[in-house]
């Protein structure tokens, strides 16, 4: 229980910090040019001043700035988050409507390289210094230096038009009409290009930390007594190195779930798969402002409930937390 | 022997006609009926109803799905639609519309007068961008029966301009699904109904829009069971699908530059600027008249002289762009003046010595004047350019910053705040210069205002040009006010229209009646098929 407290109360700490972010996106976005009228008068390609007075109206544009802010404020308060002047409805089934595949993106890229990376970084570390630890960190090195949407174009290119193996873009093939299993496999397989580009970033760092953390273990005194009991090599690594190397793993996660939600701009774009990156950038240059507040209301509470996850992982990998010893 | 030559020189004439037309040798052959045409949807619209925006974003997707009274034919001349005949009085003030009849919306409505009376003074007149300025003296559309639409003008409208202007400005909606509520608000902007050969399936925002035949067609049903729009805004993205299959057909130079060109080299594409010429546009190089030293027409000569515009087409745009000579394009045959108005042909020499007459002498590093130069951010093409602009003023002492913003910022800071030196953009020309081309020239718009004259200049003699060849009827009246109105702009350069581009589309070698009119990616798509 005491580590619910403590998750609970990290919780609450986190609700100022919400609204100082949501405050400051808002008065961030009217130092920036132009509002949403010039950017739909940018995307129609042309438009006369009476439209364009219109349209200002129509979108109530002609408040001032703190009542429009103070609005908003208030319609949070009552978990109200607005109507979007792009897409034309209320901004929580825009974000709900592109949330899916944004977590599934999320989801997939961050097992495949936590598991990877852990994999990887075990064998690095047990080979230290050896032709397996060069090799691992080298290539690591490699897809972290790689910019990630290089990477999805070279996928593409390889994959998808001289191979002809996998999709090049989207979440489903539209021009089909399967359903049930095969409607699953057919985005699975839509799937593996977008999560290997957003994973093989995310793998380097993973491995990087586990192999780090691997060696730090191995060093220390417990590893020595299962040694010298004659434990066999294997058991010692998985039984006694692996836990205590993976609170820095589970930490990661909870950073880096929400740079995950930013990264993904790049790769959506590229794979042309319809989440909430995209959607957030789109809002920018469009200057939605409702819609943009919305998708960082969202993010932040994702950010915060993976943290929370990650809080009772703690206690179940290690005892100490909870006992506060 | 003489059968042989015969045989010969045929042959040879089918190889002219297909290095003409490489189109038509397709045309011959039986439409395949079926198949699905994927189309790459670069940039998404807020909402689908051509009747309240005019932009080829709503056209490329609803122009299949609603349909205009008026589109043009392949010669570029105005061809029925929803309308099939029409006439004005002599002084150009009614315009009468007769409607084809038998025609239904998809929901089996009947399609009558009354859906273009509310269409025009509730959307055109009201509402659509570009719409409210033509329809400015509209005063009202009679409906005497069905199928007869009168449009009464307060002010002369000539007949051609309205036909020029209607195949964009000139698309019906259903009366009885609009006239409760309001337009901008109905829920059916972003589920179009209309009387076209495909009705509105389904549209997954960020994902796709999907539509299917209409066999209830008026013409006939299409030939094509599906049309379906891929959102895709990585434009690389959209050329590796091109490639791997998934696309049939990119419109509007949805691809880069370097993509296009390479993908013309592959048999599997074809890629023209044919079926666009009603989408010409220009590049600009705007000029802040509040600026001292641009108010000077010498130092505006000299930039204009500075810039070597036949190099910069040649190593950056290739065969998609040629050498403007002024507002009206040349691809605009009814109204395109010539090149014999005022040039400024590229002329080192010559611009240092308008910079030194103007009295701008260099200064400290051979700088004689600093310009801030905020390019648009529409097209690869602009950004090119802009740097160019700023590498050739460097060489004869006027130092360029280039500002870059995004779309709103860019119009927030050139129209509005007017806090520029130089800007450059798009002209976009549709097909007569009343529509959305002498605005860039007449005084009076007011601030904010985007692609109109915010220069800080007026020029009297031009202004009365302007408004009395928007009321000319006479065709041929029209055409020389119009060349009055090219010669005079183009020597006092308020702003410099140096390159003239047509979109340029990217279509798998499958498809069969494509790029077949002026405007084929906006038009209904009917007689399109897929080749096996």
């Amino acid at each position: 229980m005491r580590v619910l407290s403590l998750a609970g109360r990290r919780l609450a700490a986190s609700i100022p910090t919400l609204i100082l972010i949501l405050v400051g996106v808002f008065l961030l976005l009217q130092f920036a040019p132009g509002d949403t009228v010039d950017a739909m008068m940018a995307q129609m390609g042309g438009g006369d001043a009476r439209t364009a007075e219109d349209l200002r109206r129509f979108y109530g544009l002609d408040l001032s700035v703190s009542a429009q802010l103070g609005n908003y404020l208030w319609r949070l308060v009552r978990f109200d988050l607005g109507f979007s002047a792009i897409y034309g409805k209320p901004v929580a089934t825009v974000i709900a409507e592109r949330l899916p595949a944004t977590i599934l993106l999320m989801t997939a890229s961050l097992s495949f390289a936590f598991f990877f990376g852990l994999i990887l970084g075990v064998i690095a570390a047990r080979g230290v210094n050896k032709w397996p630890d060069t090799l691992i960190s080298t290539v690591g090195l490699i897809f972290y230096a790689t910019p990630s949407f290089w990477f999805g174009l070279m996928a593409i290119v390889v994959f998808s038009i001289y191979l002809q193996w996998l999709p090049a873009g989207g979440l489903s093939d539209i021009t089909s009409t399967a359903t049930g299993i095969r409607a699953v496999l057919d985005t699975a397989r839509h799937l593996i290009l977008p999560t290997l580009t957003l994973g093989l970033i995310f793998l380097a760092i993973y491995l990087r930390i586990m192999r780090a953390s691997m060696l730090e273990v191995l060093n220390l005194d417990f590893v020595r007594t299962a040694r010298s009991k004659g434990l066999d090599e294997t058991r010692i690594i998985t039984r006694h190195v692996l836990r205590n190397a993976l609170l820095p793993m589970v930490t990661l996660i909870g950073l880096q779930a929400g740079t995950m939600l930013g990264g993904s701009v790049v790769v959506e774009s590229v794979f042309s798969l319809p989440g909430l990156g995209r959607l957030a950038y789109e809002s920018v240059v469009q200057r939605d402002l409702n819609t943009l507040l919305g998708i960082i209301f969202v993010s932040a509470l994702l950010v915060i409930t993976v943290n929370f996850i990650v809080d009772l992982i703690y206690a179940r990998l290690d005892p100490r937390i909870t006992t506060g010893v | 022997m003489n059968f042989t030559r015969r045989a010969a020189l045929m042959t040879s004439a089918a190889i002219a006609a297909n290095v003409v037309d490489p189109f038509r040798a397709f045309a011959q052959t039986t439409p395949r009926k079926g198949g699905v045409f994927v189309v790459h949807y670069g940039a998404e619209q807020r909402q689908l109803n051509p009747s309240i925006q005019a932009s080829t974003g709503v056209y490329i997707v609803s122009g299949k799905i609603q349909e205009p009274l008026v589109d043009l034919d392949a010669a570029g001349n105005p061809v029925g639609v929803l309308a099939e005949s029409w006439e004005s009085t002599p002084d150009g003030k009614t315009i009468t519309f007769k409607l084809r009849r038998n025609v239904t919306w998809h929901d089996g409505k009947p399609f009558t007068s009354a859906d273009v009376q509310f269409t025009a003074m509730e959307m055109w007149k009201k509402v659509l961008n570009y719409g409210t300025t033509l329809q400015l003296f509209l005063t009202a559309v009679d409906t005497p029966d069905a199928h007869t639409a009168i449009f009464r003008y307060e002010r002369p409208m000539p007949l051609n301009l309205l036909l020029r202007a209607l195949p964009d400005l000139g698309y019906i909606t259903a009366k009885h699904l609009y006239e409760n509520g309001d337009v901008r608000q109905n829920p059916l902007n972003l589920a179009p109904v209309g009387t076209g050969p495909f009705k509105f399936v389904q549209y997954e925002r960020g994902q796709h829009i999907i539509a299917d035949r209409h066999d209830g067609y008026w013409k006939g049903p299409a030939n094509l069971d599906r049309i379906v729009w891929r959102v895709i805004t990585d434009r690389s993205a959209a050329a590796a699908q091109m490639e791997a299959g998934q696309l049939h057909y990119s419109p509007f130079s949805g691809l880069t530059i370097s993509d296009m060109a390479r993908l013309a080299k592959d048999r599997r594409f074809i890629v023209s600027t044919k079926g666009n010429e009603g989408n010409a546009r220009t590049n600009t190089l705007e000029f802040n008249f509040r600026r001292r030293e641009l108010a000077d027409i010498k130092v505006r000569q000299a930039i204009a002289h500075a810039i070597n515009v036949p190099f910069f087409i040649e190593n950056f745009l290739g065969d998609f762009a040629k050498l403007g000579t002024g507002p009206i394009p040349s691809v605009s045959t009814d109204f395109y003046p010539g090149p014999n108005t005022p040039q400024y042909p590229y002329d080192k020499a010559r611009a240092i010595r308008l910079l030194d007459e103007a009295g701008l002498r260099p200064g400290a590093g051979g700088t004689r004047l600093t310009l801030r130069l905020l390019p648009a951010p529409w097209g690869e093409d602009i950004s090119l350019w802009a740097t160019f602009i700023q590498q050739s003023l460097g060489e004869v002492g006027i130092r360029v910053e280039v500002v870059r913003n995004d779309g709103g910022g860019f119009l927030k800071s050139v129209y509005a705040d007017h806090a520029f030196d130089l800007a450059t953009g798009w002209h976009q020309y549709r097909n007569d210069p009343a529509v959305s081309t002498t605005v860039w020239y007449r005084s009076g718009q007011p601030a904010g205002a985007p692609w109109t004259n915010q220069w800080g200049w007026k020029d009297d003699v031009i202004d009365k040009v302007i408004d009395d060849a928007a009321t000319e009827v006479d065709p041929v009246k029209r055409k020389a006010l119009y060349a009055e109105f090219v010669t005079k702009a183009n020597a006092a350069l308020p702003l410099w229209m140096p390159i003239e581009q047509i979109f340029v589309t990217t279509i798998t070698a499958r498809a069969r009646n494509h790029s077949n009119t002026p405007r084929w990616g906006s038009s209904s798509w009917h007689d399109l098929w897929l080749a096996e």
